[in-house]
């Protein structure tokens, strides 16, 4: 089914996205989005969505069980509190992508700035390019794939989430360290480059995490309260 | 939450549209900033040694013809008056710092937008779109221009505490955001000799930026200075007579797109301003880093130059 923006309402489209009717693996393209806000969220069925060009805020957030390719660029908010399914922007993306995501999994083939993954829950995100500064901060679980660069203080404050980077970290934040890359580690990245359609080796990249000292009260650090 | 929006021209044979591009992606960016509008648009720069003065009357049946004959009488010379709904534009061959002088002096009830040569400031309170009506936007020429959308959070809402400010000849800034030490600043500034219209965070930042420029920094300087002196949240946009510069804070939490193509360099706020010019689509897109400046400029050949700093 086709849609378009420059003749129908964003409401227009997103109730017929939610619509109860919907079949597994339908095809939807939206076309025309032009930096609108809000294209596709809340989506609960196992379609799949098209968006033919740039969107603006919150594109595919909520996201659950649909899968959404942005043949284009993505503005903030990209894919927040995604629960499931699939996220795929061809281009770049803007700040926070896949903010405190629970699950899925979001590649953005481009680049993506700044706090990409915040207080991220169990989300997979796999980024082609480089991301920003704050990456992963006080990311929980899920696994965080960097195949450029990285800003500064990545994975600040982090629990248990994964972070591999093939390329230079300008700065790990506080409490996130390098860690070993175990066997189990590179076929865990693996699996997830080749969900995402990416084609790196899991041996090019490095294995990032925390170092787990800010997980219990110190007094030591009383006087910083 | 503010909108901000520039354009810069490269190819000469767009500069009839210009208007019409800024005016659309000012009503883009309505809904970041419904509160009040402004433009500072660059064109039909005066003589060389001349100079344009941007006007503001508060009064609705302001009496611009016989001002311009004061002006001329005063200086033996002739003025060129353009006026647009409450604002007017002075362009004469009168020095500018003279010009400037004998207004403040002789005109205290008008106020100054702008000064230099080539630059025009509007802004008013209203939707960005009723904004851009009133001052016939649509019809302007022109080489680049920068526009600004305001959602006040820490001033009143008056046509002053608008944006574009003047930081100097030719020169303003927009600003999306918020300054946490403006206060301070302002009080060191004055006892500089700078002066402020109004309580507003913004302007704070454009004091600073002429204050900067008055010890003899460039514009890039100035702006270098003011990422180590400001603290707060910014993305600021600056106009110059030769074109413009964008700076976001260090932590970048205020958003801002940059996009260019063979015809013409744009920020804004939001990509959906940009994606109102030809050809958006397959421009090259991307977001500036944080506390880089990039600038560009227009060089004698006419050809845009850009400068990531």
């Amino acid at each position: 089914m086709q849609f378009d923006l420059a003749t129908q309402s964003l409401r227009e489209i997103n109730a017929a996205l939610h619509h109860s009717d919907r079949e597994e693996g339908e095809e939807f393209v939206i076309a025309h989005p032009k930096g609108t806000h809000s294209v596709a969220v809340g989506l609960s069925d196992a379609i799949n969505v098209t968006i033919d060009g740039h969107v603006g805020y919150y594109c595919a957030g909520m996201n659950k069980n649909a899968s959404i390719h942005i043949a284009g660029n993505a503005g903030p908010g990209l894919a927040e509190n995604m629960m499931s399914g699939r996220v795929v922007v061809d281009g770049n993306a803007s700040q926070y992508a896949g903010a405190s995501g629970h699950g899925g999994l979001l590649v953005i083939k481009g680049n993506t700035s700044s706090r990409c993954g915040i207080s991220m829950k169990g989300i997979n995100i796999v980024v082609g390019g480089s991301i920003g500064h704050f990456g992963a901060f006080m990311a929980q679980s899920g696994r965080l794939v960097v195949c450029g660069d990285c800003g500064g203080n990545l994975g600040d404050s982090i629990y248990e989430a994964h972070i591999f980077v093939r390329g230079e970290i300008d700065s790990l934040g506080s409490d996130c360290i390098e860690k070993e890359m175990t066997p189990d580690h590179k076929r865990e990245l693996q699996n997830l480059l080749q969900n995402a359609g990416i084609h790196y080796s899991a041996a090019e990249f490095r294995r990032y995490g925390s170092e787990r000292t800010l997980y219990n009260f110190n007094i030591d650090n009383a006087d910083a309260i | 939450m503010c909108g901000i929006v520039g354009l810069y021209l490269k190819n000469p044979e767009l500069e009839s549209r210009l208007g019409e591009f800024v005016s659309d992606m000012l009503e883009e960016m309505g809904d970041r900033g419904p509160d009040s509008a402004g433009v500072a648009i660059y064109r039909n720069p005066a003589p060389e040694g001349g100079s344009k003065v941007s006007l503001f009357s508060t009064s609705s049946d302001e009496d611009w013809s016989a001002r311009t004959a004061q002006a001329s009488q005063a200086f033996d010379l002739e003025f060129d008056l353009e006026i647009h709904a409450s604002h007017a534009i002075l362009t004469s061959s009168a020095p500018v710092d003279e010009i400037e002088r004998w207004i403040r002096s002789n005109w205290p009830d008008l106020r100054i937008m702008s000064v230099g040569e080539s630059i025009e400031i509007y802004k008013e309170m209203g939707h960005p779109k009723d904004v851009a009506e009133r001052f016939g936007f649509k019809n302007f020429s022109g080489t680049h221009a920068v526009a600004h959308t305001r959602m006040a959070t820490e001033s009143a809402v008056t046509t002053e505490h608008s944006h574009p400010f003047s930081t100097g000849l030719d020169l303003c800034l927009v600003h999306n955001g918020s300054l946490s030490n403006h206060n301070r600043l302002r009080n060191y500034l004055t006892r500089q000799g700078g002066q402020f219209q109004t309580d507003n965070d913004s302007e704070v930042a454009a004091g600073y930026l002429t204050w900067r420029l008055s010890l003899g920094e460039s514009v890039v300087d100035a702006l270098e200075s003011a990422i180590r002196d400001l603290d707060g949240f910014y993305t600021f946009a600056i106009g110059s007579s030769n074109g413009f510069s964008v700076l976001r804070d260090p932590i970048a939490c205020k958003p801002a797109v940059l996009a260019e193509n063979d015809d013409w360099v744009a920020m804004s706020s939001e990509y959906r301003a940009i994606a109102r010019l030809p050809d958006a689509k397959h421009s090259n897109i991307w977001e500036p880093a944080p506390a880089q400046i990039y600038s560009w400029e227009r060089s004698n050949s006419d050809a845009g130059t850009q400068n990531a700093v």
